[in-house]
């Protein structure tokens, strides 16, 4: 049955094993000394060790091929790395498996200390004894029996390895920013800096994203937008980076160093280069539909430009909100634009960009004041969340930082902050913590009493979680300075009565019930991933994690790294954070995407498939499996194009004449794994 | 492992069971259950592959002809795959393997596919238990096994 081979079986291998394995709960708690008697070290050792581990590399020294057999306390320190190095060079090893953790975890230390050894990388395969074994099964003897199944079939599966050299693949030196926010701004700037082109897709009319709605920002109080223009200008001044707004990403293809990208942008009715922001063309608009810039709270037309900073600098027409874009209907604003920029039989285009590297920065949303039915969020026009009230403090905003109620453009006397909006609330809302409301909720109370200084601000608050440079002290002066009532406790309920905002809440530290009779009430909605990160993740291929957000690939020690190699993350949309942390976070995806781009060449896996051309008949089921578009037939036979090759084994799957393998993943390979296992 | 107290047949026969796990997915999900120590039956041995695509029919053959009570295939969910398709590819091909076994006379519960992903530690674990407490009705597995 086994498929016959390429390859001559090699005779000798090189079995190794840490204690580390052996202690459910506490790895390696007690071993850190290189105790060589994991098992019976001590009582509480003994009991938690679930892998005789020097029985493993006893009985494995008996097996024919195996040469050297040992077993090492932390086999992956500088003292295991030399032991496994002289190892190889004493036995002249050409084959080595190393059984400890997860592969994931060590499998490029040990494939390093190979190569140190003059053993191929490639002719080193890792048996998981750890995470498999150890760790999932109380009983010794059948763990350690288990371990051994485990080792014996790396063992036998590392004899028919072939050393291999990575493939050099050449590297587009540009990257791809999705996303123009602050967190896809800084990346993208910060890319131009090294050098790299980058093109920057945002899906919105302009750059900036929320931060561009901001009024102040936490705890310095500087203008947000005065923070944030200057960059937004450098994005567009920048020949390095190629801005596409109203644009999205379509489909990609590639891989690492070489993906393919379609970008799909919408038709560009008004044309940017033209457009010279004279204002003419929105008196004439008989369309008025909320303006989502104010975040509903005013009017736009359907040709409007989203703010007077936007970059770029040009109206834009809403496709959706305009009359049919039929010039027999209206066609008013062509008619006044004197520079002939309005075009309304523009079409949407697809464009197809090659780039090396994709950082997602697609942001958040807040979650929707329609699900707190309870605070009368979506029911009462005063009932607003802490993006609407920042308009309402903003000077480019509705009331030009007035604050008023929307309902009879009264001042407020009385508000109230509700933290925690949707957060923290694994029952009905999101169960996480938002991170930022506690100090945005703050800064509103402090700007409040600074446009309204015989106002009174109320904040219900569960916890106040301030941790950050200056930001204890930002709350501490919220309460001390601008007499800010902090009560702590929930609010059941906000109903309307008597032309004011009823709110029935407790304060749980008074042991009382509280009711205030606010004018305005303002909701600290949680922070939830944009609408459509779905989409993208699912384009991209990246994960989610269970509340929506992008994965990163370790939730330590690869924070902006993405599962999928090229690809990078920054900013909210991996998980509720504030502007420095974002714009840290975004530093850090294009110093990642810069390293990852300074190489001429990308070493590329060599473990690809290969055909065994006597066998092959030419039948092109491979051809069609390959999701890689990697095979072809060449003179009748099928032929691997080894850098489109990422090693899946699909062609392998199909192959009726087993004619087709992937390198080191052999069908005779797996045969013989299964022989060891079932021996 | 069951208890050796209990002494039914059902109950001290230890099925042995070969795992294909996908690198990305399964094998990380067993992974994540290792890492969070969730206890489970030790009697499947993993195989970890690149892709549950790449899974050849023959290599279910050869485990029931070495003598596998059963056969665990485990990939990334529809639509998750690492490799974009290749756990279509594998759900395809697969289901007519079982149709293959039932047609040559061996019971297909003795073959299962699992969609087990790199988060679902505990639900990996489940699937092992529940597999084996399935075989441990079946019995041994003749049908197929070499005489060796």
């Amino acid at each position: 049955m086994p498929a016959p081979d390429d390859w001559t079986p090699r005779s000798d291998a090189y079995f190794a094993s840490p204690l580390a394995q052996g202690t459910p709960g506490k790895q390696c708690g007690l071993a850190a000394t290189g105790d060589y008697q994991p098992s019976l070290r001590s009582p509480w050792l003994a009991a938690a060790a679930t892998v005789d581990v020097k029985k493993v590399a006893r009985e494995l020294a008996k097996d024919d091929g195996v040469v050297f057999s040992e077993d090492y306390v932390y086999m992956c320190s500088d003292p295991g790395q030399t032991a496994v190095i002289d190892a190889i060079k004493d036995n002249d090893l050409n084959g080595m498996v190393i059984s400890c953790c997860s592969p994931t975890l060590h499998e490029k230390t040990f494939r390093d200390a190979s190569e140190l050894g003059d053993l191929n990388a490639f002719q080193c395969e890792i048996a998981n004894i750890r995470e498999q074994c150890a760790w999932v099964h109380s009983d010794m003897e059948v763990a350690t029996e288990k371990a051994l199944k485990i080792t014996r079939a790396s063992v036998r599966r590392v004899q028919h390895n072939q050393a291999l050299e990575p493939i050099g693949v050449p590297v587009t030196r540009r990257a791809l920013v999705v996303g123009g926010g602050i967190a896809g701004i800084q990346a993208a700037l910060d890319m131009t800096d090294a050098g790299l082109d980058v093109i920057l897709v945002e899906k919105q009319a302009t750059i900036g994203g929320n931060m561009l709605k901001l009024s102040e920002t936490f705890p310095t109080l500087d203008c947000s937008q005065c923070i944030l223009s200057p960059k937004m200008v450098s994005v567009s001044k920048n020949a390095k980076i190629t801005l596409m707004t109203e644009s999205e990403v379509e489909s990609i293809s590639g891989f690492v160093g070489n993906f393919k990208v379609k970008i799909k942008k919408k038709a560009e009715f008004v044309d940017p280069e033209l457009c010279k922001l004279c204002d003419d063309c929105t008196p004439v608009c008989p369309v008025a539909v909320p303006n989502e810039y104010d975040v509903g709270l005013t009017n736009r037309r359907a040709i409007y430009i989203p703010f007077a900073q936007a970059i770029p600098a040009s109206f834009t027409l809403d496709e959706e909100a305009c009359l049919g874009l039929d010039p027999v209907v209206c066609g008013k604003c062509e008619e006044v634009c004197d520079v002939g920029a309005i075009d309304y039989d523009k079409k949407p285009t697809v464009t197809e960009e090659e780039v090396g590297a994709i950082i997602v920065a697609t942001g958040f949303d807040l979650y929707g004041m329609e699900h707190m039915g309870e605070f009368g969020g979506g029911r009462y026009p005063d009932v607003l969340d802490g993006l609407q009230f920042e308009r309402l403090c903003s000077a480019s905003g509705a009331t030009e930082g007035h604050i008023m109620r929307p309902s009879d453009h009264k001042v407020p006397k009385e508000i109230v902050f509700i933290q925690c909006s949707g957060s923290r609330d694994p029952e009905n809302h999101c169960a996480y913590c938002s991170k930022i409301c506690c100090m945005y909720t703050a800064k509103h109370a402090t700007l409040y009493k600074h446009h309204v200084p015989d106002g009174q601000a109320y904040i219900f608050y569960i916890d106040i979680r301030s941790g950050g440079k200056g930001y204890e002290e930002f709350v501490q002066r919220s309460m001390e300075n601008d007499g800010v009532i902090y009560l702590r406790g929930r609010v059941s309920r906000v109903y309307e009565k008597d032309g004011k905002l009823k709110v029935m809440g407790v304060d749980t530290l008074a042991g009382r019930n509280v009711e205030i009779d606010a004018d305005m009430v303002v909701l600290a909605q949680a922070m939830e991933p944009s609408k459509g990160t779905a989409e993208i993740a699912k384009i991209l291929k990246i994960g989610r994690d269970k509340d929506g957000f992008l994965a990163e690939a370790h939730p330590k020690l690869k924070p902006v790294e993405s599962v999928t190699a090229g690809i990078y993350l920054a900013g909210a949309a991996q998980g509720p954070k504030d502007i420095p942390e974002t714009v840290s976070q975004a530093g850090a995806a294009a110093s990642k995407v810069i390293a990852l781009l300074s190489k001429d060449q990308l070493a590329h896996s060599p473990t690809v498939a290969k055909v065994r051309d006597p066998y092959c008949t030419g039948c092109e089921m491979c051809v069609d499996a390959c999701p890689y578009d990697a095979i072809a037939l060449v003179d009748g036979k099928a032929s691997v194009n080894e850098i489109l090759c990422e090693g899946c084994g699909s062609c392998v799957g199909v192959c009726v004449r087993a004619a087709i393998d992937v390198k080191n993943v052999t069908q005779l390979q797996i045969h013989e794994m299964i022989s060891a296992i079932m021996a | 492992m069951s208890n050796p107290s209990k002494t039914t047949e059902v109950q001290t026969f230890e099925p042995r069971i070969v795992a294909f796990l996908c690198k990305w997915c399964s094998s990380a999900g067993s992974d994540l259950a290792g890492v969070s120590r969730i206890q489970y039956s030790a009697n499947a041995t993993p195989i970890t592959i690149p892709c549950s695509g790449s899974v050849s029919p023959m290599y279910i053959l050869s485990a029931f002809n070495k003598g596998a009570d059963g056969v665990l295939i485990s990939g990334c969910h529809p639509g998750d795959c690492h490799y974009m398709e290749g756990n279509y590819l594998a759900r395809r091909k697969l289901y007519l393997v079982k149709e293959l076994l039932q047609f040559i006379g061996l019971e297909s519960e003795r073959f299962r596919m699992s969609w087990v992903s790199a988060a679902e530690g505990v639900k990996f674990a489940e699937v092992v238990d529940e597999f084996v407490e399935d075989l441990r009705v079946l019995g041994p597995q003749n049908r197929l096994k070499a005489e060796r």
